[in-house]
């Protein structure tokens, strides 16, 4: 309310000014009273959705409020500009020319300059040469530092904490006990003692059937009582395979695996890890198992392949 | 960091709301309704439905309140919808399974656990399937339920029968006392905090880059619209 | 008042053009003609955008700690107390709950980032279908595709900072990406990473002066490039009275243009905010904190790098490997060979185009998509191929949320991402042919006249 009186009163003020005289030979410009008169008034909600805005930030700072009181601020001052250009200033249209680029005669000329600096030089194929691999030696001296930048990749991704005898834990530290893990059911398993955010620690154990597994004949052993470990970095693109399906009724339901649920890869815990669907290019790793005197669950050796995404050397080392 | 478990254990096997039902009757309800698949006896039928001894209470009484079971044909993957049966009647069918043995319908109470012990087993156990806020998500082979009209009975029972291929967790993995955990935390996920302003869904940037395009872009492109002109005007 | 305002303007004028000689720059400069079609203003919107992108960026820096430190939350938000996570997680739960319009100012700045490159891609189509890459355009088109680049990284490496599940998810599969290069793969993601994945300190180090200096300078000096080109070159304009090769018709910079430009501008800042209050995006405190074995399903990337995921997910699980080397690990396929071929035809585009018909000519003056019905077409079919690869990025959301298989989808999809571009190329052509013979506007099918010519067949009549 006040705001529209305060408008009606910088309107009338406005009004009451003079207008200048127009400039002789040229039509008076038209006029815009209504368009102004609403800039006027978007304009004097401007401050006052600022005030509203401040007395939200200074009170519940709620992130609704805030976000509705600046930016309506904005949106009016926007529209006040929008109808300034459109609708109160003047709608001139300006023709310019547009600036020649081609220059003919200033490029021979650059040309001759250039050419120029071989004149006199009599072995200047030569020197070009040398300079080149003067300027190469250099540019490779300088990328020599950015080696500094990280450590030899083929000993840092030929690390394994596994080997024989090494516990499986949980994300606690605990040692799993393989009777915890029901049939049907999985668990994430750490290399005790080793750094968990490592690829190669951390392990999905699955417990499904003995009769279950077809595992490849020198993997004979590696899945005691059904227990089956494998490494849990997708060796598509280094997500955590976590996704474990187990039907609870087989015959009318699809068979156990491990997904990716990045990129829905999905391996078969029963044959070894095999790619059954999606875009993985290699199996998944498989950790022998063994079960202790204890119960617990520990490696019987290393992974059956290199853990984690594919690269140049994956299946050599 | 152990989750303090122990003292908080909720669960308590609920024979009660078992014995609410009458299993004659239901042993007549599953002779008309469901015998085709798993048999007169519920002993199974090869290929059709499995055996229901030892299946036990819970998993009855989670197949037919979240309208799992029955199904319109063997091989099609059982979803959540309306129950087929009325409640009292799933009390009846629930008692006679029941009383083929297995475990009973776990009683869960929500309130004694705690939220932040329950997001960190979610998200260790069940976030990789269900989504961090529980609203489901894809599998090969298989569709996995949102978690936003799952009770914290159906979510208990969910954990220690494993239904179609979800893993099954016993007591010695997830406590009873974790069990009432990850129910608060599914009671809070299903309206988290939105302290950003509409959640769309809790989904993540699926519907971000929607809004982006056909609230934010859009909006822009209109305002340009009007500021411009169109070719010849 | 008014009289005060002309003194107070001549006094600038002069004092300016007495030191710097600024007189002539400052008439040629207000006189600047902007032609006035809409589309014109689309690069204008992603500009304003990066503007607001860098202030809102400083305003988070003074909250963000880039650490991965791990500590233990005891913040206000409940359901990750006594979690252990990053400092820079931590921080940027603070910046959503404990700083007063922090959360305002962290969501607006994402929301920027989102409608940036949707503006940039409206702008780029815009280039292409009206061939405003043509000579002498070429070079600013090349610059144009550089600022995108950059753009997708940066903001790919922005919403990586926040160290939450979602951008460890993403920072695995780019590390896997970088791995899957061909030779030099595990080389280069050992040197980016500073050691092995998920990398400490000195990883979030680099990440975090990559995205709050380098990227944002190098797009600053692009931006100028650009800027000065378009100055020089001065902004193409569609076909219409008056207009020729040689001319620029329009609405000069003072004072319409300019306050046309500040509208949009405002209007931007408008949207932004309104967005990044009304609209919650990335609520990092619901994902909770990453660690390689945790994951989430239906992890998307921002909008922009979805593209990206769709081709890791539709491509067939092809490996090559020779003498036990694997020469192309799959991850390469949809994660770099993709992109590098999308960008590769947009660089080249021009040159093909000018082999192709053999134009050699400066152009000023516009086509309408429908005036070369060829390059329409290779566009509309380019642009839905990376569109479907797009979508088939988020199907598990339409799995979960509109109860399709996933596996039939992306058997779909595979399908469709090499049928529907041709499709699309012989429709659009088709439809392109038939607008140049009808003349019809194709949103308001404005009428034509037609009138019988001398020979007695017909013929339309422009205005």
């Amino acid at each position: 309310m006040i705001r529209w009186l305060v408008a009606a009163i910088l309107l009338l003020f406005g009004r009451g000014k003079p207008e200048p005289p127009p400039t002789p030979g040229l039509p008076p410009r038209p006029t815009h009273p209504r368009a102004e008169l609403l800039a006027l008034a978007l304009l004097a909600l401007v401050p006052g959705a600022v005030v509203v805005f401040a007395v939200v930030y200074f009170t519940s700072a709620n992130t609704q409020l805030l976000g509705l009181t600046l930016g309506g601020a904005f949106a009016f001052a926007a529209a006040a500009a929008a109808l300034a250009a459109n609708r109160i200033l003047p709608q001139d249209t300006h023709v310019e020319e547009r600036p020649e680029l081609d220059h003919p005669v200033e490029q021979a000329e650059v040309e001759e300059l250039v050419a120029e600096a071989g004149e006199g030089v009599t072995r200047k194929r030569l020197l070009v040469l040398a300079a080149g691999g003067a300027g190469s030696a250099l540019a490779g001296a300088l990328v020599l530092p950015a080696l500094s930048c990280g450590p030899d990749a083929t000993k840092i991704l030929s690390e394994s904490p596994w080997r024989r005898g090494r516990r499986l834990v949980d994300e606690h530290g605990e040692p799993i006990a393989a009777h915890a893990i029901e049939l049907g059911g999985t668990i994430t398993g750490f290399a005790e003692g080793a750094d968990k955010e490592r690829m190669a620690s951390s392990v999905v154990v699955v417990h499904v059937r003995p009769d279950e597994l077809d595992l490849p004949p020198e993997r004979t052993g590696w899945a005691p009582e059904g227990f089956a470990a494998y490494s849990k970095i997708c060796t598509h693109a280094g997500c955590a395979v976590s996704e474990f399906r187990y039907p609870l009724y087989d015959p009318t339901s699809p068979k156990p695996a491990l997904v990716c649920p990045c990129h829905y890869s999905t391996f078969d815990v029963s044959t070894g890890g095999h790619r059954i669907f999606g875009p993985a290019g290699r199996a998944l790793p498989q950790l022998p198992l063994e079960i202790d005197g204890e119960g617990h669950l520990v490696a019987a050796g290393d992974f059956s392949g290199r853990v984690g995404p594919s690269w140049w050397g994956v299946r050599k080392s | 960091m152990r989750v303090v478990a122990a003292a908080v254990c909720t669960l308590v096997l609920a024979g009660s709301a078992a014995a609410a039902g009458d299993p004659q009757h239901g042993k007549q309800l599953f002779q008309t309704g469901c015998a085709s698949c798993h048999g007169l006896d519920a002993r199974g039928i090869r290929g059709r439905g499995p055996d229901l001894h030892g299946a036990g209470a819970a998993a009855a009484d989670f197949y037919l309140r979240t309208g799992r079971m029955p199904l319109d044909s063997p091989r099609s993957e059982p979803q959540r919808s309306e129950p087929a049966y009325p409640s009292d009647q799933i009390d009846d069918l629930v008692a006679y399974i029941g009383s083929l043995g297995g475990p009973a319908v776990p009683t869960v109470d929500p309130a004694q656990g705690s939220v932040s012990d329950g997001q960190r087993l979610f998200a260790a156990n069940c976030a990789q399937c269900h989504q961090i806020v529980g609203r489901g998500g894809a599998m090969p082979g298989a569709s996995i339920p949102t978690l936003l009209h799952a009770t914290p009975t159906q979510i208990a029972e969910a954990v220690r029968i494993g239904p179609y291929v979800m893993p099954r967790f016993g007591p010695d993995q997830i406590s009873d006392g974790d069990l009432a955990s990850i129910a608060r935390y599914v009671e809070y996920a299903k309206h988290p905090r939105d302290e950003g302003g509409w959640g769309m869904f809790d989904i993540g940037p699926v519907p971000e880059g929607m809004a982006t395009w056909f609230v934010g872009a859009l909006a822009l492109v209109l305002l340009i619209r009007v500021l411009g002109k169109r070719a010849g005007e | 008042m008014v009289g005060g305002a002309e003194e107070l303007i001549r006094k600038a004028v002069r004092a300016l053009d007495e030191r710097l000689g600024s007189a002539p720059l400052l008439k040629k400069t207000l006189r600047y003609v902007f032609p006035d079609h809409w589309s014109f203003m689309l690069g204008e919107i992603a500009l304003y955008c990066f503007v607001f992108l860098v202030a809102s960026g400083i305003y988070l820096t003074f909250f963000f700690k880039p650490s991965f430190q791990h500590v233990i939350y005891h913040g206000t938000y409940a359901p990750l107390r006594g979690t252990e996570m990053t400092k820079a997680y931590e921080s940027t739960l603070q910046i959503s709950f404990s700083v007063k319009a922090g959360l305002l100012i962290r969501q607006a700045h994402h929301w920027a980032a989102n409608v940036f490159v949707a503006a940039i891609v409206l702008h780029l189509m815009r280039i292409f279908f009206t061939g405003a890459f043509r000579k002498p355009r070429d070079i600013n088109m090349w610059v144009g595709l550089t600022m995108l680049g950059l753009a997708l990284f940066e903001g790919y490496a922005g919403y990586s900072l926040a160290d939450d599940l979602l951008s460890g998810m993403g920072l695995a599969i780019g590390y896997s990406v970088l791995m899957s290069i061909p030779v030099a793969g595990a080389w280069l993601a050992a040197l980016a990473w500073g050691g092995p994945f998920p990398g400490g300190e000195v990883f979030i180090g680099r990440l975090y002066i990559v995205h709050v200096l380098i990227v944002p300078l190098a797009i600053a000096t692009l931006l100028a490039i650009h800027l000065a080109i378009i100055v020089r070159q001065k902004h193409t304009d569609f076909r219409g009275p008056g207009r020729t090769e040689r001319n620029v018709v329009g609405t000069p910079l003072w004072p319409s243009y300019a306050f046309r430009s500040l509208g949009l501008m405002l209007g931007v800042v408008a949207v932004l905010f309104l967005l990044g209050g009304l609209f919650q995006i990335n609520p990092v405190w619901l994902w909770g904190p990453y660690r390689p074995d945790l994951a989430t399903n239906g992890a998307q990337p921002d909008w922009y790098i979805g593209w990206l995921i769709g081709a890791l997910r539709l491509m067939p699980p092809l490996e090559i490997h020779v003498f036990g080397y694997t020469v192309v690990p799959n991850a390469f396929f949809g994660g770099a060979l993709f992109p590098l071929v999308v960008f590769g035809f947009l660089y080249a585009w021009p040159a093909i185009e000018r082999r192709k018909t053999g134009d050699r000519a400066r152009h000023e003056l516009l086509d309408r998509p429908r005036d070369n019905p060829w390059r329409t077409a290779v566009g509309a079919a380019f642009f839905t191929w990376v569109w479907l690869v797009f979508v088939a990025g988020s199907l598990d959301q339409a799995v979960a949320h509109l109860q399709l298989s996933y596996v039939q989808q992306i058997w779909i999809f595979r399908v469709a991402v090499i049928v529907l571009p041709i499709v699309v190329f012989f429709v659009t052509r088709a439809i392109c042919r038939d607008l140049q013979r009808s003349e019809l506007h194709p949103l308001d099918r404005r009428p034509t006249r037609v009138r019988r010519g001398p020979s007695g067949g017909f013929e339309t009549i422009e205005d």
